[in-house]
This record gives C-alpha cells, structure tokens and sequence, in this order.
C-alpha cells in the first residue's frame, strides 16, 4: 500500500468523522465549522484528480461564500452558547432506519458492479482547455448551460435581495 | 497518486456522505443545521460526477463541467434560503421548522 493510498484512507475517515459530527453537534457554528473541514477534504480530492480548477472554484465559492454566508446567518439569527432542541426519539430512529437501508441498498449494488478504468491519455485539465469546452457552442460544448446558470445567478440575486429587504412600515 | 485507489472505495465514502447528509435533514429542526446537511448531500454527488469522470471518461470533462454547474446552483440556493431565514427570523424571531406555520397555506 503505497503512501497516497494510506493518506487517502486517512483522509476520508476524517471527513466522515467530520461530516457525522457536523450532523450531529449540538452547537450550530459547531456544525458549520466541521461542515468546513469536510469541503476542504472534498477540495483536496479534486485537486488529487487533477481538477485543479475545479479545486480552485470549490475553495473559492463553498468555503469563501457558502460558509461565510452560513456562519453570518447563524450569528444573525442565534445566541451565541445556544443548544439545538433534539427531535424525538421515534424521528431519530427512522431517520437512521432510512439512512440505513439506503446506504446498503447503494452499498449494495456499488460492490456488485464492476468498473473498468481506463487509463489518463486524454487532454489536459487546463484553464485555457476548460474555457473553450464551456464556451464552444459544437458537440460537447456547453454555452447553453453557462448562459442559463448566468440568468440563474442573476435571478437569484434579485431574489435575494428582494426578499431580506426590510418592508417599509405604512404610517410608522 | 488517484489511480492506486479503487474507483468503488471512492464511492463507498461518497454513499456515506451523502446518507449522513439525509439523516442530518430528517433529524434537525433548525433551518441552517438543515441546510448544512443539504450542502453534505450535493457534495457527495459532486464527489461522484469527478470520480466517475476521471477513472472512466478521463477523456472527457462532462463531470467536471456538470460538477462546475452544481457548485454554482448550491452558491445560489444557499443565497436565496440564507435571504429566507433572515426574513423569517425578522418576523417571527425564529427558524425553526416547527414555528413556521403561517408560510403553509
């Protein structure tokens, strides 16, 4: 078993770890600081596919944006030192019945299939190659996928925006 | 370096994100803490667009652009739930899922 190997292993029973952390902890930024951990580990699997972009865009919006975003909410909307309420022990108890029995059927069925890798030939992960595949507009190109995400994130702003903003009070 | 790995162990730690994620959303009452657990869930399926791309379509980047485009979609999910939240903090001085009652009919 090579070094990588042992590294890898290493580093996925840490994001579970933290990823079953981050589900179960009774503090909320708690919980947003190991959902932290598990995209960084997420990030650092790209980047040992050489998806280096890739990498790059996960750091730059999950842990730049989406984290930020989460823990200014949390301090918005919590005091600090508050627990979460538990639910019910019958709702704990079906949530893992039905993780459960999911994970083995997908466990399942993942270890009765064979895959047959083949090896890296193909071109290279290069910016300069990602930018012309998202732009082209030929076979395997993806400029319709790119303009719609466009229109998404424009929209979604909007919203945004429009829904946080404070109502005017009619005759204070 | 990736290749030593098998593309089912890949996999496995995938399928265990991902059901963590499903039990963190059925079993938390707060909002945020749910939206924590759907972030665990996309990134479990991002997990298995790039490895399925990079050990059986290496030539190809299908995965790694539908994984672009998921990661952009999850950036402005959260920001519009995140915009929901304080709102509804605003008004009823509280996320949690059982105090949102009036959002139903």
């Amino acid at each position: 078993m090579s070094a990588f190997a042992i590294t890898f292993y290493m580093g996925s029973a840490l994001m579970l770890i933290f990823a079953i952390m981050s589900v179960t902890s009774r503090k909320l930024l708690r919980a947003a600081i190991y959902l932290l951990f598990v995209l960084i580990g997420v990030a650092v699997f790209y980047l040992v596919s050489d998806y280096m972009f890739l990498a790059a865009v996960q750091i730059v919006v999950y842990m730049g944006g989406i984290v930020v975003l989460i823990i200014f909410s949390i301090l918005l909307t919590s005091h600090l030192g508050e627990k979460l309420q538990v639910v019910k022990p019958v709702t704990f108890v079906i949530a893992a019945l039905v993780s459960l029995i999911g994970a083995g059927i997908a466990l399942s069925v993942i270890s009765a299939h064979t895959f047959n890798p083949v090896a890296a030939d193909g071109p290279e992960t290069t910016v300069a190659v990602i930018g012309t595949q998202l732009l082209s507009y030929g076979k395997y190109g993806y400029v319709l996928p790119f303009e719609v995400i466009s229109i998404l994130l424009l929209a979604a702003m909007v919203a945004a925006i429009a829904i946080a903003k404070r109502e005017k009070k009619p005759e204070s | 370096m990736i290749e030593d790995i098998p593309l089912s162990h890949i996999l496995i730690v995938s399928t265990l994100i991902f059901f963590i994620g499903v039990y963190g959303f059925m079993t938390r009452k707060n909002m945020i803490s749910m939206l924590i657990s759907v972030e665990l869930v996309l990134n479990a399926v991002n997990i298995n667009f790039v490895a399925i791309n990079r050990y059986l379509y290496p030539e190809r980047l299908e995965g790694h652009f539908f994984t672009l485009f998921v990661i952009g979609i999850a950036a402005a999910e959260a920001a519009v739930a995140i915009a929901i939240f304080i709102n509804l903090y605003r008004n009823i001085r509280s996320i949690d899922v059982d105090e949102v009652t009036e959002m139903k009919y």
